[in-house]
């Protein structure tokens, strides 16, 4: 008998890894530069500002500002990456080049493609995130085995926002939606979603709406990892609401995206 | 007779209040070439995407392979291939990387996609832009790769929808060449089409569709036999007098149908039926006697042309 089959959703990865082989380094690069650009600036820039001021040392946790911030970086650009691709190329598989549709009278399912998209998304975050760790490893101050799992929990940090905002792209009919998403959801947690400095500076009822997503969650679980103080069941406690979001997501995803392609 | 591929009973699909296919029965059996013809809008496409297993049909029973779309897709769509209307060809990738990719899909091992790919490529002719980005292919280059690659998973049916729509004269012939060769190696064809040309010269068995429902069913020459006469005699009169000569024309061959730009008398002999629209004492700017054509029993059956 033949050799036990491939699960549908990494046929689907194997597809997208396929395509990305063509443009693989203009991405890695884009990916790489953006956060170590904000680094310098933040870190070096913000950094020297903010490590001079005393008694800031103890809101950051005890840690120079460069390595608080770093983690933040990292979570940060796999929101980003896991946004970004969950838009545009979500409606070009459908409507435009329509690569979903040709898969839709393939054996593969719905199912597949939503978990073949999560796993990309994984990779990707993983890949972009490595690529900044390494850099990182390469400072002393910035230096840290946490930089691993910090790393993965960047990719699952990636994937809760690509499954949900699949699941908005799927039923999309124009892109306008996109810019929406970017402007009152990505930018905003960027901004305020506790990845540059501690959500305490912020009004209290901000830092209930930055605790919502998944970004804040997944920062303070890399900052534990990299800044080498890690609570254990807290951390359970905030993978656990990330992937609350993925799945919730992916749920919601593989419904419509069901509709959409056998109607 | 063995049990068919295909067999569809009562098949309704509706959107909404629109009925797009009204109850249709079909059969096709293994190793025949059949068509759906009619007009845009006849539900032909709907009629092919329940086939397809990406459409659920409102009502009837539908039975693919003697499975059921509904409960079996994934299993039907594993031994099917389908040419969509629309390509849904990767345009960024390679026409190999095309072939390989969908080959995954099927869960074939990389070798095995290789070496169909390269058969598949030959087939398609296409072997010589195996490494050409689709995006820089022509139109009949795309519809032959999109046809290629639903052949990767070495299907016993294939579905066509609106194979050569958009082509020019030279391609779609090509593309037929190809279609006839898998015919030949008994793959069974199951395709739409609104042109009568293409039918005529692919399909053993046709049904013509008009309005989601079935109005004739047979070979392309027995449906000629039984709805139109063995010629048509064409007249063109100058414009705007066509209604006007129609009625001089009464009782010339079995029927005469005035259409927009010219009026057609069906007869079996065209050539006498000219002398008599001579001896009336008409003098039309044009005159051509043809050989009936599916375009004739469609215009005889719903009194209107394919292009409508």
């Amino acid at each position: 008998m033949a050799a036990l089959a491939t699960p549908g959703a990494f046929r689907v990865t194997g597809w997208y890894l396929t395509a990305f082989r063509r443009l693989w380094k203009m991405n890695l690069l884009s990916s790489f530069v953006q956060p170590m650009l904000y680094l310098l600036g933040l870190g070096v820039g913000v950094g020297s500002l903010v490590d001079r001021n005393t008694g800031s040392t103890s809101t950051l946790g005890g840690v120079s500002y460069v390595a608080y911030v770093v983690p933040g970086l990292l979570v940060t650009t796999a929101m980003s990456l896991g946004a970004m691709e969950s838009m545009w190329p979500i409606m070009g598989n459908l409507k435009w080049q329509r690569g979903y549709h040709g898969i839709a009278v393939t054996p593969l399912e719905a199912r597949d493609i939503v978990l073949g998209h999560a796993t990309w998304i994984a990779f990707r975050s993983a890949v972009a995130g490595a690529a900044v760790a390494i850099a990182l490893a390469l400072f002393p101050d910035t230096r840290s085995w946490g930089l691993i799992p910090a790393v993965a929990v960047a990719a699952l940090v990636g994937v809760a926002f690509a499954t949900p905002i699949m699941a908005i792209s799927v039923n999309s009919e124009y892109d306008g939606a996109f810019a929406g998403i970017q402007r009152f959801y990505i930018i905003p947690l960027f901004l305020f979603g506790g990845a540059f400095y501690p959500l305490s500076q912020l009004p209290t009822v901000v830092q209930w709406m930055a605790k919502i997503p998944p970004l804040w969650h997944g920062v303070v679980v890399a900052r534990g990892f990299t800044t080498g103080h890690v609570a254990w069941w807290a951390t359970l406690g905030h993978l656990t609401y990330v992937s609350i979001w993925i799945a919730a997501g992916a749920i919601v995803a593989t419904r419509r995206l069901r509709r959409k392609l056998y109607p | 007779m063995s049990e068919p591929l295909i067999r569809a009973h009562h098949l309704v699909k509706k959107f909404g209040d629109f009925t797009a296919v009204d109850g249709i029965d079909v059969e096709v059996q293994p190793g025949e070439a059949f068509g759906f013809l009619g007009p845009n809008g006849a539900g032909k496409s709907s009629t092919m995407r329940m086939i397809s297993c990406v459409s659920k049909p409102t009502d009837g029973t539908l039975r693919i392979f003697g499975l059921d779309p509904v409960t079996d897709g994934p299993k039907i769509r594993a031994r099917i291939g389908v040419v969509p209307q629309l390509d849904t060809l990767d345009t960024e990738l390679s026409v190999q990387e095309n072939l390989w990719i969908y080959g995954r899909f099927f869960d074939l091992s990389r070798a095995e996609c290789r070496r169909r790919t390269t058969e598949l490529l030959d087939f398609a002719q296409l072997t010589e832009r195996a490494e050409s980005v689709v995006d820089d292919l022509s139109g009949g280059m795309k519809r032959r790769l999109s046809i290629a690659r639903s052949l990767i998973n070495e299907p016993s049916l294939l579905l066509l929808d609106e194979p050569t729509t958009g082509l020019d004269p030279q391609a779609r012939h090509v593309l037929w060449d190809r279609l006839y060769r898998l015919k030949q190696q008994g793959v069974t064809l199951v395709l739409t089409t609104h042109y009568m040309d293409e039918a005529e010269q692919l399909c053993d068995r046709l049904v013509v569709m008009d309005q989601g429902r079935i109005v004739a069913e047979g070979s392309p020459r027995s449906l000629i036999e039984q709805y139109a006469t063995r010629e048509v005699l064409e007249l063109r009169f100058a414009a705007g007098t066509n209604d006007q000569f129609a009625d001089q024309l009464h009782g010339l061959g079995s029927r005469q149908e005035a259409l927009p730009d010219r009026v057609l008398v069906y007869a079996d002999d065209g050539e006498a039926a000219l002398q008599e629209v001579h001896q009336r004492g008409m003098r039309p700017e044009s005159a051509l006697v043809r050989r009936a054509s599916l375009e004739d029993v469609f215009l005889l059956l719903t009194g209107r042309t394919l292009a409508d």
